[in-house]
Order: structure tokens, then C-alpha cells, then sequence
């Protein structure tokens, strides 16, 4: 078996030893916001300490060392999701961006009559941009529903599926229950007829190394401040082809390669799609947190996050009324529970007097909490900087929560 | 009794409390405890979306002073809710528009009324402020 030395890699995050409420924090909201090592957070002081410049244009040493770790750090992201070239990532604000990029670049391709089908374990924002494209081009919406143990239904997905669907949008891991959704049967039958699909990998990505290759899939977004990278900065990989269809999202420099006042050329990929100065230190540090990633080794996290996952699930059921929404045995490190007759906020804030970090609420998946009728969920999302003492204090607040809430 | 004699009451009551966990106690007991607000009125006009928890809030003029019933599907928020009541409800409508609210903090509640938390009570106050003011200016 591979292991991971939890008790050293810990030492890498200077905020995991500060305190909340005067109580060692407990850090389980990772679904939300991983935290950051040294090496990341050392990596956007040197930026800035050392060679901050614009990139992509300057002549100067400076801006040419800045534009270097750039691309660098572009070429590594490339390699990580093993794109064919490196032109096929680009950088945005984070997942959001990209689901929007793609969006707006379908509503050329759209019409009355074609269909675009989402799943019903989305985040909002993989709904609300589809639906604003839909009340542009007349296209429908369709949804492919999910069952009680919170995974999709495939053969629902099978029967929405025809030549009118012209692009499927699912998450690889859903972040309200931490399903891990089938993206490569979802991929194939799409392409079958004809669609393409946009998977948002935003929470996959802190827990497996997907390859874009292998699974053949037209787009594919993350973010970074969810693995272990600075916030405002995550990628859009697209298929070349796919990319160069797609018109320009935004207006700006760095996307133009010639600007007349009669017509504008566009600039080549990636640079197409990134228009004025972009998040350069961050897309630098997302280099650098793949890098302390793969350098842990993604096998031997998923199964340290595995054991806790399972170690966790186990503990949390001992507590009598105690209900796991999400219980597909494909699926990530998140629980999301509540305590029968407690509302989740009422758990979440005794948490927090005891320095436990989780998210309470609807998780931005409103339509699953009403699929489950309840108004949100208590969320623990473990990473692999998280141990099973803590997944103890996280079962003793609980218990006490009850005990002061029943 | 004036909001500010009401409002002194609660900060010696919570300045008995040693720890968060007997403050805690305290309003999750309040919460349980008071029927706050008739079922007629819990309506989808009434309701204040918060992304954690729900709060509906009624107002009606009775000698004219006015008498806030709530309630919130969240028994902390309730319990906070409780306490505002006990501050707010039968006053004057000019006394509640002059009222403010920093009592909160020194009882080591300010977390909750704060306008990331989303429970709710920000908008429940700003509610209660705004009846004041639709009543004030019909006593007037």
C-alpha cells in the first residue's frame, strides 16, 4: 500500500497549526477551499519579490522571465491533465469563468430545437449560465435526474439523448454529496450522436488526475484555489478543434493579433481567450501546487482519503439519528449529513465554537436539497492534510451539538 | 421599560455566563421555549431568505406600539430572534427607528448579525426598522 506521512506534510501548512475560537482549528470545509502550502504561498511572494512584470509583451528581462514562468507553469498544468498540446489550456478566473466561456461561445452554434442537458447534481453556476443560454438561442434545457443514493440515473441519461443534443454538461464529482459521476459512458454516448460535453472538474480535480485524452472530452474546467492554489485563477481545457470554432469570450488586449478600425484578427490560441493582463502570479502558483501535488503522488492521496472517508462515514453512523445524504460507493472524501430534527446551521455554528470548519446550507445545489427535502446539510470534506484524531473532535461535536440542541 | 433599560437587562444576564457553551445553551433554551409567531402568519410574504436559515417576522400596532411576533426554522437564529423581540417588540415606532443595536456585541453575539453569515437576522432587522417607519408615518 502507498502512504502518505500526513504528520510532515501538515507542517507544510502554516495555517493548520493556528487556532479558531481558542480550539485547534479542525479544517473540513476542502470542498469549498483547499488550503495552501508554504511552497505554493513562497512561490507568489518570489513572483512578486523578484520578477513581477506584464507578460507577453515586454521586451525587458523582467517581463521575460514573468512571461517564462507562465508558460511554464502552463506547459506543467498541460501535462498534469495530459492535454495533447499546450495551447489547448487556458487559463481563467477559475471553473465558473470557463463554464461561462464555453457557454457564451455556444450561442452561436444554438437553436430552436437543440437541446442541452445538465445533470441534476449540479453547482448553480452549471445551471444559471445554461439557462441564460437557452433564453438567448431558444434552445431547452433538459435535466438528467438522479436516484436516492444521489448518483444519475443512466438510463434516464439515455433516453434524453438524441441528434438534437448538442452539449451535455455534468461535474465529475458532485460537490453537495461527493458522487462520482460515470463522465466516460456520459462522454462516449454523447459523442455518439453527435454532442460534445463539458465536464466541470472542479471538485474531481483535488482527488484524481484526470486525463483529457483518455477520456476524450471536448472541455473540461478546474480550479486552482481548490488544489492547493491561490484563489481567482483555474483552467479551461478545450480540444483544439473546439477551440478554434469557439469565438472570443472577451475584448482586450493580448487577444488581437492585428486591430484596424475596420476588423480585429484574433490572436492564436491559447491567447485567443485571454484577453488583458491576466492572473500572472496566480497561474504560476497553480504550476506550483500541481507540482507539490503529483510530488504526494495522486494514488496515495485518493487512498489516505479514502481510509478517512470510510473511518469518518463509520464513526458519524455510531451517532444515533444521524443521516448521510449521498451514498453511492463512488465517491470522493465528503459527507454530508444532518441530525434528525437540527437544523444544519444550528450544528455548523456549535462547530465552529469548537474550531470545526464545515460548510452548512444548500452547498449551491438548492435543486438536490429539494430532490431530499430538507433546507441544506451538514458538509465535512476531508484532504489528504487531514487526519483521523481530527475526524475524533469532529464526532465528540457533534455528539455535543446534539446533546445541546435535542 | 425603554429599549436601552431592556437592552442593559440582557448584557448583566449574558455577563453571568463563563463560556460559550452556557451562552449557547441559553439561547437554544429560548428558542425551544417561546411560541413566536402564529402559524397564519408564516408566509411566503412574511419570509426572510437567508442562504442558512429562514425568518419570518410579523408586525401589527396595538396602542400605538408595535408588537413583532417571528420565528426562524433554526433554533440559534430563533433564539437570537427572541431576544430581539424581547427588545423591539412593544415599543413606539419612534423608538425602534432610534434604537441601535450594538448591544449585540457585548453580549458576544456580533457573528450572527453579521451580513456574510446569511441567516437572516441583518435582513430581519432592517424589517423590523422599516415597519417602525411604515407606522410612524401613519401615526403622524
Amino acid at each position: 500500500m502507498i502512504m502518505i506521512d500526513v504528520e510532515n506534510i501538515r507542517k507544510d501548512f502554516p495555517i493548520l497549526s493556528r487556532k479558531v475560537n481558542g480550539k485547534p482549528l479542525v479544517y473540513f470545509d476542502n470542498a469549498a477551499t483547499s488550503q495552501t502550502p508554504q511552497q505554493v504561498i513562497d512561490c507568489i511572494v518570489d513572483y512578486y519579490s523578484n520578477y513581477n512584470a506584464n507578460i507577453h509583451r515586454g521586451v525587458h528581462s523582467l517581463s521575460q522571465e514573468a512571461t517564462d514562468a507562465y508558460e511554464h507553469a502552463r506547459q506543467t498544468i498541460q501535462r498534469h491533465f495530459n492535454a495533447r498540446y499546450s495551447r489547448e489550456i487556458i487559463f481563467t478566473s477559475g471553473a465558473t469563468h470557463g463554464i461561462n466561456l464555453v457557454a457564451s461561445g455556444f450561442s452561436s452554434f444554438l437553436q430552436k430545437g437543440d437541446d442541452i442537458l445538465v445533470s441534476a447534481l449540479e453547482h448553480h453556476s452549471n445551471i444559471v449560465p445554461w439557462q441564460m443560454l437557452c433564453e438567448r438561442t431558444g434552445a431547452t434545457l433538459k435535466v438528467i435526474p438522479m436516484n436516492e443514493e444521489g448518483e444519475l440515473i443512466l438510463p434516464e441519461f439515455d433516453k434524453l439523448l438524441s441528434p438534437k443534443t448538442k452539449l451535455v454538461f455534468v461535474n465529475h464529482i458532485s460537490n453537495a454529496l461527493g458522487t462520482i459521476n460515470p463522465i466516460e459512458y456520459i462522454i462516449e454516448q454523447t459523442h455518439q450522436v453527435g454532442g460534445a460535453v463539458l465536464i466541470d472538474g472542479a471538485q474531481a480535480c483535488p482527488h484524481i488526475r484526470p486525463d483529457m485524452q483518455h477520456l476524450d472530452v471536448d472541455f473540461y474546467v478546474a480550479s486552482a484555489h481548490k488544489m492547493c492554489g491561490p484563489t481567482g485563477v483555474g483552467i479551461l481545457y478545450g480540444k483544439e478543434d473546439w477551440l478554434n470554432k469557439l469565438p472570443p469570450y472577451q475584448g482586450g488586449g493580448e487577444m488581437i493579433a492585428e486591430v484596424t478600425f475596420e476588423k480585429t484578427t484574433y490572436a492564436e490560441l491559447p491567447h485567443k481567450f485571454e484577453a488583458g493582463t491576466p492572473n500572472i502570479s496566480g497561474g504560476i502558483a497553480f504550476g506550483a501546487a500541481i507540482d507539490y501535488m503529483n510530488a504526494i503522488g495522486f494514488d496515495a492521496l485518493a487512498s489516505y482519503e479514502n481510509d478517512l472517508l470510510h473511518y469518518g462515514t463509520q464513526k458519524l453512523l455510531e451517532i444515533e439519528g444521524l443521516k448521510i445524504y449521498g451514498t453511492s460507493p463512488q465517491k470522493t472524501a465528503v459527507i454530508s449529513f444532518n441530525l434528525e430534527g437540527i437544523h444544519p446551521y444550528d450544528v455548523g455554528t456549535l462547530l465552529d465554537k469548537m474550531g470545526i470548519a464545515v460548510r452548512t446550507g444548500h452547498h449551491c445545489a438548492q435543486p438536490i436539497m429539494d430532490y431530499f427535502k430538507i433546507p441544506g446539510t451538514v458538509r465535512a470534506s476531508f484532504a489528504f492534510y487531514n487526519t483521523k484524531a481530527e475526524i475524533d473532535a469532529l464526532v465528540e461535536g457533534v455528539k455535543k451539538a446534539k446533546m445541546m440542541l435535542s | 421599560m425603554s429599549i436601552e433599560n431592556i437592552q442593559n437587562e440582557i448584557i448583566e444576564e449574558f455577563s453571568m455566563f463563563d463560556d460559550w457553551e452556557e451562552r449557547y445553551q441559553y439561547m437554544i433554551d429560548l428558542g425551544k421555549d417561546l411560541p413566536l409567531i402564529d402559524d397564519q402568519y408564516k408566509t411566503e410574504s412574511n419570509i426572510i431568505k437567508g442562504c442558512q436559515s429562514k425568518v419570518w417576522v410579523h408586525a401589527e400596532l396595538k396602542d400605538d406600539k408595535i408588537v413583532f411576533t417571528a420565528d426562524s426554522d433554526a433554533i440559534i437564529t430563533k433564539g437570537i430572534i427572541a431576544i430581539l423581540i424581547r427588545v423591539f417588540s412593544n415599543q413606539h415606532p419612534k423608538a425602534i427607528i432610534d434604537a441601535d443595536t450594538s448591544f449585540i456585541d457585548k453580549i458576544g453575539l456580533k457573528e450572527h448579525l453579521s451580513p456574510t453569515r446569511a441567516n437572516g437576522l441583518v435582513s430581519m432587522i432592517k424589517q423590523l426598522k422599516m415597519y417602525a417607519i411604515a407606522y410612524q408615518t401613519q401615526l403622524n
